[in-house]
């Protein structure tokens, strides 16, 4: 499990508006890659084209290749479901289905496609996903109730648990916090932490001091005035980022000076 | 500030909402009121026939022997009704809320609302004088080679004035409740729930069955309910279009009778206890309907704690 992401060239478009311009970035596996950057800068877009969730909405588009492990999933022969699959993705509003139990909640993904699954396999499965997500003392009792029952904290691990379930060789996280408690943000940097063991992970955050707990490498974006495309401005190892970076305004971003 | 802006507080404000508070109660008694007097209307109407002679009522042997055979047939007609729309409505309303092209579902929503503004009497002029005839070839294949099943028995109306044609016009006359009413709701379904499924690599059909139907489930129930009230209301259409009689469970012979159209057809020459009969035959329908929404309710209200509300 777990494979790298190179990016070439990318430009991404809403219709006619170019949102995000040429990227070149190459994210390890088995690693934590935090993108920062002020509101509107198109980190959150440019985290949607690494699973081609950026083309549901009408009228966007990409120019340019995303490789994962050298595949490239904007090949006209892939398809964005098979994509998806692969790499799973964490919203910045957890949204368990809410007419699904949590153990539904969880088998979800798995059931996708016609798949079969028998029942003993499917309780190791949620077993393993719950806890994985560190979840399952918290839950193993009530897994036919409903997983809007549970706390925001619970519901985001959830969903993580649901993005894991599938397994996927990347998770994408888009500020998976930012609608948490502090200590609900706490488990979920624990749990970061811990995934990526096995796991790529990318997450967008507008906390810095987020980005510098949990991730190995960080990319900064700016955006140079209001209708300009963002662009990546620096991408180096975390401790670089926040210590020494080698643009300025990556320097005034983290520092609190601006954004 | 002074310490006596706490008791004071803007009139203007106190009384429009005493004035919108009041309104909103009068409204609601208002609809109460008329229902109310409605029942009472039909209860005070139609009590002479609890008195009355069973061999003096409409067929000789009492009320429950007249008014069942036309309950059924409401029933049978209202059912083809609902099966035939209901899984074209979500069908059409997932069509347009989902699927086509934005300016191409906004042409098509407007077409399917307009449906619903045809008076029913061209309806039924048009399964009348359209739709019946051609259905009878229809009907007459399927007494031939599917006539051992009880619903298709021979021998098939010729004029193709059936139960069934009256079904089939009044599933095009509930279509566009179930369509407009569905889209809404299909259209309302979160983002989030909808990118959920996507992102995990469900394909379009997949994320209508995760997300959008799950979520829309109460709403579908509440606009077949909705066409069902229509359905089983519903007069001048099948006055025209069915040619009534006994009760049978061929759907594809002449017979069988609405209420609504059994109290249309008769009431411009119905006097005194024949009057009170049909009156309370709507009384029946009402009831109908007040249990057919009670059940839409237990429905909707058995999955609560599941439906996102919480």
């Amino acid at each position: 499990m777990s494979k790298r992401i190179d990016v070439k060239d990318l430009n991404v478009y809403y219709s006619k508006f170019l949102a995000v311009e040429n990227v070149n970035i190459s994210i390890e596996a088995r690693s934590v890659t935090a993108f920062i950057g002020p509101s509107g800068c198109g980190k959150s877009t440019f985290l949607r084209t690494l699973n081609r969730m950026h083309e549901v909405i009408p009228g966007a588009r990409v120019e340019g290749e995303v490789l994962l492990d050298g595949d490239d999933l904007y090949d006209s022969a892939v398809d964005p479901v098979t994509v998806r699959g692969q790499i799973g993705m964490v919203f910045q509003r957890p949204n368990p289905f809410p007419t699904m139990s949590i153990r539904d909640n969880v088998l979800a993904g798995v059931k996708l496609n016609n798949k079969r699954i028998s029942r003993s396999d499917a309780d190791d499965l949620v077993e393993k996903s719950l806890s994985g997500a560190n979840l399952w003392n918290e839950v193993k009792d009530r897994l036919g109730r409903p997983g809007s029952g549970l706390s925001g904290g619970q519901q985001q691990r959830l969903c993580i648990a649901r993005a894991i379930a599938v397994s996927p060789q990347v998770i994408l996280m888009d500020e998976p916090c930012s609608a948490l408690d502090p200590i609900s943000t706490l488990a979920i940097e624990d749990l970061i932490n811990e995934l990526k063991a096995d796991y790529t992970v990318v997450i967008v955050t507008h906390n810095m001091q987020q980005a510098a707990r949990v991730s190995d490498r960080t990319a900064f974006f700016n955006i140079a005035g209001t209708g300009m495309p963002g662009n990546l401005i620096e991408y180096a190892d975390t401790t670089t980022i926040f210590n020494n970076p080698v643009q300025k305004s990556t320097e005034d971003y983290v520092s609190g000076r601006f954004g | 500030m002074s310490t006596t802006t706490l008791t004071r507080s803007d009139p203007a404000g106190r009384s429009g909402d005493r004035v919108f508070s009041a309104a909103a109660l009068g409204a609601g008694v208002l609809i109460l009121a008329v229902l109310f007097g409605v029942a009472l209307f039909l209860i005070l109407q139609a009590l002479p026939v609890a008195g009355a002679d069973p061999a003096e009522i409409t067929g000789g042997e009492g009320f429950a022997a007249y008014i069942f055979p036309i309950v059924v047939g409401t029933v049978i007609a209202a059912a083809i009704a609902l099966l035939l729309a209901t899984p074209l409505g979500i069908g059409v309303a997932l069509f347009i809320s989902h699927y086509a092209p934005r300016r191409l579902a906004m042409t098509f929503g407007y077409v399917v609302d307009l449906l619903a503004a045809i008076p029913s009497v061209v309806y039924g002029a048009w399964g009348y004088a359209v739709l019946a005839p051609r259905l009878a070839t229809g009907y007459g294949w399927l007494a031939e080679n599917l006539g051992w099943i009880p619903i298709f028995a021979g021998p098939a109306s010729q004029t193709g004035k059936t139960i069934l044609t009256a079904g089939i016009v009044l599933a095009v006359m509930v279509l566009p409740i179930i369509t407009s009413l569905s889209r809404e709701i299909f259209l309302q379904t979160p983002t989030l729930h909808e990118e959920a499924a996507l992102a995990m690599g469900a394909t379009r059909l997949e994320m209508i069955r995760m997300a959008v139907l799950p979520f829309a489930r109460n709403g579908i129930i509440s606009a077949a309910m909705l066409g069902l009230g229509r359905a089983l209301g519903e007069t001048m259409a099948v006055a025209l279009v069915l040619s009534g009689g006994a009760l049978t469970a061929s759907l594809i012979q002449s017979g069988n009778q609405t209420i609504a159209a059994e109290i249309a057809l008769n009431f411009p020459e119905a006097f005194g206890l024949r009057l009170s009969e049909l009156i309370a035959a709507g009384l029946v329908l009402f009831v109908i309907t007040l249990v057919v929404n009670i059940i839409a309710r237990w429905i909707i209200g058995r999955h609560k704690e599941f439906s996102g509300a919480n």
